[in-house]
């Protein structure tokens, strides 16, 4: 029954705030010469110009779980879409759902853990931001929506470059490594970005989750000796370090766990299944590799609020650090409570 | 569930694979409904094969055009196929293969759900809109509050259930009184009536179907399922209600008054695959069953008896029909490899 990844119809999802150019980017996808075909599930149906074959009205429509978890959200309308779009498979390559600016890509990424048959059929590739460099500085304080989009990103595609300066540019990508440091950062005007980095990214495949270090800055590209004198009446505040400014976001973290020592498996799975289950509406992702004790294999997952997934991936290689390492991104993280049920997890 | 040894069937079970009239129908089939002595296999895409019931297994596969892409829905009432599609279409198909257009959405919306009434009206939805038209022809319009996951026309008069998120709304097209509004958590797709107009089923998005008796609105969770079930059949005369979604036929006792309130069901033809198509013969107690492994078995509701109609090992069985006497039985795989039962 299982079908492998690769027979499965890989779905991007599309977020970002109002006006930030996700229809450009979206254009820019379909325009392009790349002999693929798309279906592409969009909202506000018929306002905005797209011209695709295949393009489907979404009505956003999320409902909660019948399993009394509050942030068991799914895409019910998401769901009859790809369950209708499956009459047609063969008639596209991949599919594109665009959500609304307001929209918690959440209830979206969900849909593809609960539902079997979406499982079935199609797989979720990546979620790609994006982020309006002139104003997403002024939108994370106060859209909460554009925080959520960017802690969420797989990917982010800042646009509208060329509309602001070298420091103000060094600004707005400090606050959003302030929430993800992880997602895949590209600087772009009008969208300018190459196809290859927005789709086949495969951020929901277990097996390539190989790469959870930090998507850091290339250093020497912005060498910002600007001081940042303004003081946040939200509790943010910037520093400094060798030119490059960090932020910290008071509300949306993210937290990396890190040991060398074996893990106790025994303690470890009921710790992080009782740590989503308590803390899973603030915790938005989860990702981690894991290397227990008595265990040759490493140990994948990755989660959305309260939903996880893992498996064994592969054997260890010879002289390949057996480190394990878990990075949580969430609103008010209870970090220390975190770090020590880590620690605890560790084998004596 | 991928480990099954084709050909592994008991030997002792009895079959009529030898009885069975191979139809080539070369794309995927999403239903079968009899059209007189016709077998119409509708499409996922485009077209529906219709096929004589009565031929030698040379009569040729008429291929009948209906929508310009998917088709999302279908319902027939013996005479026709009413269908709706991604072209936004509502088409009408009968014996003869003639297509009758009976609405185009203005926006193009997709046709996601159909039902026929016995007399001639038909309802359908596009997004949160239900639509009805009567005998005579008026259209009636109702929005919903959410979208419309499935409809159902009672057996009597003309008042049309229709699912949606956390409940079934009850609207009488034709009065001006308020819809009744049948409340319970979850997203709702198909839904269906009992025979006898007592009962209201629904099968529900995550694996579970729910009920309501009419008389009172009480509340039947049927629940246990390991997968969302898709297909539902009333038993001749409406004592059970068959499912797909388990790794045997799940029957649900009507007969009666209380339904299935406090029972258990029975659980007919377990096999090391998941029913995926369940079909009642229409006149006796026996019904037919689809598994993913593309195993198709008769049953006895009585006591179980299985038929073998067609060996596993291939796709996954999409759908089931008999014929209105019950003497013929279709079915097609998902990857439109179907056949014709004599019997």
């Amino acid at each position: 029954m299982a079908e492998s990844s690769s027979q499965k119809i890989p779905v991007t999802v599309l977020t970002g705030y109002l006006g930030a150019g996700k229809t450009t980017l979206l254009n820019r996808i379909l325009s392009e010469n790349h002999g693929k075909k798309y279906a592409v599930i969009v909202n506000e149906f018929g306002e905005i110009g797209i011209d695709n074959d295949l393009i489907i009205g979404a009505d956003e429509e999320v409902f909660e779980m019948n399993n009394g978890c509050v942030c068991c959200t799914v895409r019910g309308d998401l769901v009859r879409i790809l369950d209708g779009l499956m009459k047609r498979k063969g008639k596209f390559d991949a599919i594109i759902v665009e959500t609304t600016g307001l929209a918690d890509p959440a209830p979206v990424a969900q849909t593809f853990f609960v539902d079997e048959d979406v499982q079935k059929n199609a797989r979720l590739d990546a979620v790609v931001t994006v982020a309006d460099a002139k104003w997403l500085s002024d939108r994370l304080k106060d859209a909460p929506e554009a925080k959520n989009q960017i802690a969420f990103a797989d990917v982010i595609v800042l646009n509208k470059t060329d509309l602001v300066s070298k420091p103000e540019l060094a600004e707005v990508e400090a606050r959003i490594r302030g929430i993800n440091p992880y997602a895949k950062l590209h600087r772009t005007e009008r969208c300018k970005v190459a196809l290859s980095d927005v789709l086949e990214r495969g951020a929901f495949d277990l097996d390539r989750i190989l790469d959870i270090e930090p998507d850091f800055l290339e250093p020497g590209d912005d060498h910002d000796h600007d001081h940042d004198h303004d003081h946040h009446h939200d509790h943010e505040h910037g520093h400094s370090h060798g030119g490059l400014k960090h932020y910290h976001d008071e509300e949306m973290q993210s937290l990396a766990l890190r040991t060398d020592k074996p893990l106790d498996a025994t303690k470890f799975m009921p710790w992080l299944q009782n740590l989503v289950a308590s803390e899973g509406q603030k915790i938005l992702r989860s990702k981690g590799i894991l290397a227990f004790s008595d265990d040759d294999d490493r140990y994948v997952f990755q989660g959305v609020h309260m939903m996880l997934e893992g498996d064994h991936q592969r054997k260890w290689k010879d002289g390949e650090p057996r480190e394990s390492r878990l990075i949580f991104i969430g609103r008010e993280l209870p970090e220390q409570t975190i770090r020590d049920g880590f620690e605890s997890c560790i084998t004596s | 569930m991928s480990a099954f040894e084709p050909g592994g069937e008991p030997a002792s079970i009895a079959s009529v694979t030898d009885r069975v009239r191979p139809v080539a129908i070369g794309a995927p089939v999403t239903a079968i409904y009899f059209l007189g002595e016709r077998a119409a296999f509708v499409g996922a895409e485009e077209s529906v094969a219709l096929v004589d019931a009565q031929g030698d297994g040379q009569g040729a596969i008429s291929r009948v055009t209906v929508h310009d892409g998917g088709i999302l829905c279908t319902a027939s009432d013996g005479a026709r196929i009413v269908m709706g599609g991604d072209d936004g279409k509502l088409a009408a198909l009968d014996a003869k293969g003639e297509v009758t257009l009976l609405a185009q959405d203005a926006k193009r919306r997709w046709i996601d759900n159909v039902a026929l009434h016995h007399d001639g009206a038909v309802a359908w939805s596009a997004g949160k809109t239900a639509f009805v038209r009567g005998g005579r022809g008026e259209d009636k319009t109702f929005d919903m509050p959410s979208t419309v996951g499935g409809l159902a026309f009672a057996p009597k008069g003309l008042r049309v259930a229709v699912a949606h998120y956390n409940g079934v709304t009850l609207w009488f097209p034709n009065m001006a009184a308020n819809p009744e509004f049948l409340e319970w958590a979850g997203s709702h797709l198909s839904v269906v009536f009992s025979p006898d107009n007592k009962f209201l089923v629904t099968a529900m998005h995550e694996p579970a179907l729910h009920g309501w008796r009419l008389a009172d609105n009480r509340h039947m969770r049927m629940s246990g399922y390991p997968g969302r079930v898709r297909s539902m059949s009333w038993s001749a005369g409406g004592k059970f209600l068959a499912t797909s979604g388990a790794d045997a036929v799940i029957l649900w006792p009507f007969a009666s008054k209380d339904g299935p309130m406090g029972k258990e069901p029975a659980m007919l033809a377990p096999l090391q695959a998941r029913v995926s198509v369940v079909a009642c013969h229409p006149k006796q107690d026996v019904l037919a069953a689809g598994y993913s492994d593309g195993t198709i078995l008769m049953v006895r509701l009585e006591d179980g008896a299985e038929i073998l109609v067609r060996r596993n090992g291939t796709a996954a069985v999409a759908a089931l029909a008999w014929n209105a006497k019950g003497t013929l039985l279709a079915f097609a795989a998902e990857d439109g490899d179907a056949g014709l039962l004599t019997l």
